[in-house]
């Protein structure tokens, strides 16, 4: 096997790094402060293909895997972790579809996304099913050739640009969640009784937006649902495994984003006379942070180089693919916030104020921690597969 | 139409250069290699005339293995087949050396036009486009901004010191690129996957029967000055720290 990036994936990786030091860069503090979704990093993607990545080519798409996926996501979280989760949810949204759509709704709603002119977005998390799937109460009842759907969704990244939300829903409540008692259905934009609600304030990734999604009696064509009644939870389970490392990616860009100023910045800023990176207290905390990132990076490129052999429908995920998508979001995310900590550290004040990037690439890393399954529920996720 | 586009793989401008133990030449092992970006504008006009014109375009390079990596990334963007002149010794060649092996590759592809970058940001010598000319017989155009092609005619501009020089020639003819040219684009992702089963013909010096008879001669390569420490200007009032400030432009920097 060899043991590295192909040609394909160096060219994506070297191109992407310079779109997102040209085009998005620039912006980032702007979009932090501002906290508006970022449109210009939509196009700048949709103009490049790069929304393309990972759907296959009868789709649109240009095939080239999750791995081509990541290493954009991590050139792009860099520079602007904000704008990198416009690519990640992408991927988490239409995941769904890949796994469980059947050809024809993929022939309906796989083109516009793999162009990037339609957005999407990922409906599992409710106000009382956040770790625990098995809380969802959000009830669709089959009613002639509609879904009638009622409930409301917590946390949905760019639920309000977003054409279509995968809402994962009860549609068995006798049935075991992940015994067939869940289903998703494909919601579009501008069905009646779908709502948009509070817009949350948060700590990092401010470009990004996240809402809450009301669904009242909201009647969705059965059409849309994906698989057979009963395959939510695992379509679910499987799409998290897919995106977990995307995430893992994002917290590798942040992390190698925020050692590159503080390598910079040290060999700059003199104290004592000298160069504080030539303080040995000082290097060896760079030396360490290099280590962790590169040993997370490492991680995340080998889950994925796993990944492209697991196929994307019904089928059961092999256990040693779980355990590294696991593995990789869990130690990635732990990387970044240490990473981005010590980053503020060795910029001391100037870490610590707007004029430098570390701060927001702090409270940005934070995130990596949190969704797609906190690093406490990776660690259960591991722990299942010794 | 058939366009060729000369391509340099130079080091990336951020990459930090050393120079080697034998004083004339760079360290070249932990470099990032990049297409000159001065070369990308004439891609990018090319590609203009691709669409437009229903150009074919041909990327041309020298050098060693590596210098496939610019070509393909030239496939990406775009055009339709490379040829790299493989040779691990070029990199650093007498640009006339280097003008006279472009030419013999370039010649059979019956170019009506060919895009150099005005220079290359790592040497700066800016001949090879001009000497390319010269080996060719054909007229050229150095230090454009704007192109227009016409019926067997092109119109270039070139500024001179805020004034703009209007330049018409008959094809075939040599232009080279100046910033301004154009906005060049990023391989795009199909792009990227395009890339790989697009031809690259990979020949040789021995190939095209040209051997190598360089007269110029680096001979020693200094490094820019080190940087010296920036300094605070002393005093306690805003009129004491004019004064010192205007003193120190005046005896040390010498500027004033
Ligand atoms: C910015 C943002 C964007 C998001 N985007 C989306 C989205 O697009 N779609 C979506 O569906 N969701 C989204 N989420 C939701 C996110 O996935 C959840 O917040 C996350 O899964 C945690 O759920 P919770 O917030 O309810 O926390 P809880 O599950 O209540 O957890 C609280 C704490 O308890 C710990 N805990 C819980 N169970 C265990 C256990 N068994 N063992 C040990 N510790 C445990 C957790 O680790 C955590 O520390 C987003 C959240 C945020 C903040």
């Amino acid at each position: 096997m060899l043991y590295d990036l192909t040609d394909e994936q160096r060219m994506l990786q070297e191109t992407v790094r310079r779109i997102a030091k040209e085009q998005i860069e620039p912006g980032a503090a702007e979009r932090d402060a501002k906290a508006e979704f970022p449109w210009d990093v939509v196009q700048v993607f949709r103009d490049n293909g790069l929304f393309a990545c990972d759907f296959k080519e009868a789709y649109g798409g240009a095939e080239m895997g999750v791995l081509a996926l990541c290493l954009a996501v991590e050139e792009v979280a860099k520079v602007c972790a904000g704008s990198s989760l416009v690519l990640l949810v992408h991927e988490l949204g239409s995941m769904p579809i890949l796994l469980g759509g059947s050809h024809e709704q993929k022939e309906r709603w796989l083109p516009g996304l793999a162009a990037g002119e339609k957005l999407v977005a990922f409906g599992l998390t409710e106000p009382g099913a956040g770790s625990d799937v098995g809380g969802i109460r959000t009830r669709a009842i089959k009613k002639g050739d509609k879904y009638i759907i009622n409930g409301t969704k917590q946390f949905i990244s760019h639920a309000d640009v977003a054409d279509y939300i995968c809402v994962a829903c009860v549609t068995d409540p006798e049935a075991k969640p992940h015994k067939g008692g869940l289903s998703i259905i494909v919601v579009e934009k501008g069905t009646p009784g779908l709502s948009i609600g509070k817009h949350e304030d948060k700590l990092g990734i401010r470009a990004s937006s996240t809402c809450e999604v009301i669904l009242e009696d909201c009647e969705v064509p059965a059409a849309n649902l994906l698989g057979s009644e009963g395959d939510g939870f695992h379509i679910l389970m499987k799409t998290l495994d897919f995106t977990r490392p995307c995430v893992a990616s994002q917290a590798v860009g942040i992390a190698q984003g925020a050692l590159d100023v503080a390598v910079a910045y040290a060999r700059e800023r003199q104290q004592f006379g000298q160069a504080i990176i030539t303080f040995q207290g000082l290097n060896w905390m760079l030396a360490d942070m290099d280590t962790q990132v590169e040993a997370a990076r490492q991680l995340v490129y080998k889950t994925c180089s796993v990944f492209e052999d697991v196929p994307k429908d019904l089928s059961k995920v092999p256990r040693e693919a779980i355990r590294l998508s696991a593995m990789s979001k869990l130690f990635a995310a732990e990387t970044a916030m240490k990473v981005t900590t010590d980053a503020v550290q060795i910029l001391g004040g100037y870490g610590y104020v707007k004029e430098y990037p570390v701060e927001r690439m702090m409270r940005d890393a934070k995130i990596t921690q949190i969704y797609e399954g906190t690093s406490q529920i990776q660690k259960v996720v591991i722990a299942s597969c010794l | 139409m058939n366009i060729v586009v000369c391509i340099k793989q130079v080091p990336d401008t951020e990459t930090q250069i050393k120079i080697a133990s034998d004083g004339k030449s760079i360290e070249t092992d932990d470099i990032k290699w990049v297409m000159n970006p001065y070369d990308e504008f004439g891609v990018e006009e090319a590609l203009v005339l691709q669409k437009e014109k229903g150009a074919e375009v041909t990327v041309v390079g020298a050098g060693p293995q590596r210098v496939t990596e610019a070509l393909r990334t030239a496939l990406a963007m775009g055009a339709d087949k490379a040829v790299l002149i493989e040779d691990d010794d070029f990199y650093g060649a007498d640009p006339i050396t280097v003008a006279k092996v472009l030419a013999k590759a370039i010649e059979p592809l019956n170019p009506d036009i060919i895009f150099f970058g005005q220079r290359a940001v790592d040497d700066d010598s800016g001949v090879v486009g001009s000497a390319v000319a010269e080996f060719l017989d054909m007229p050229q155009l150095s230090v454009v901004t704007k192109v227009e092609v016409g019926d067997g005619t092109v119109q270039a501009h070139r500024p001179v010191e805020g004034a703009t020089l209007v330049l018409e020639s008959t094809l075939p003819c040599v232009i080279t690129a100046q910033k301004g040219l154009n906005e060049p684009r990023y391989a795009s992702l199909p792009g990227i996957m395009k890339a790989k089963k697009k031809p690259l013909e990979v020949i040789s010096l021995a190939d095209l029967g040209v051997e190598r008879d360089d007269k110029l001669e680096i001979v020693a390569l200094n490094p820019p000055p080190e940087r010296a420490p920036g300094k605070q200007v002393e005093g306690e009032t805003g009129q004491e720290i004019a004064i010192n400030l205007v003193k120190l432009l005046r005896e040390e920097a010498k500027v004033i």
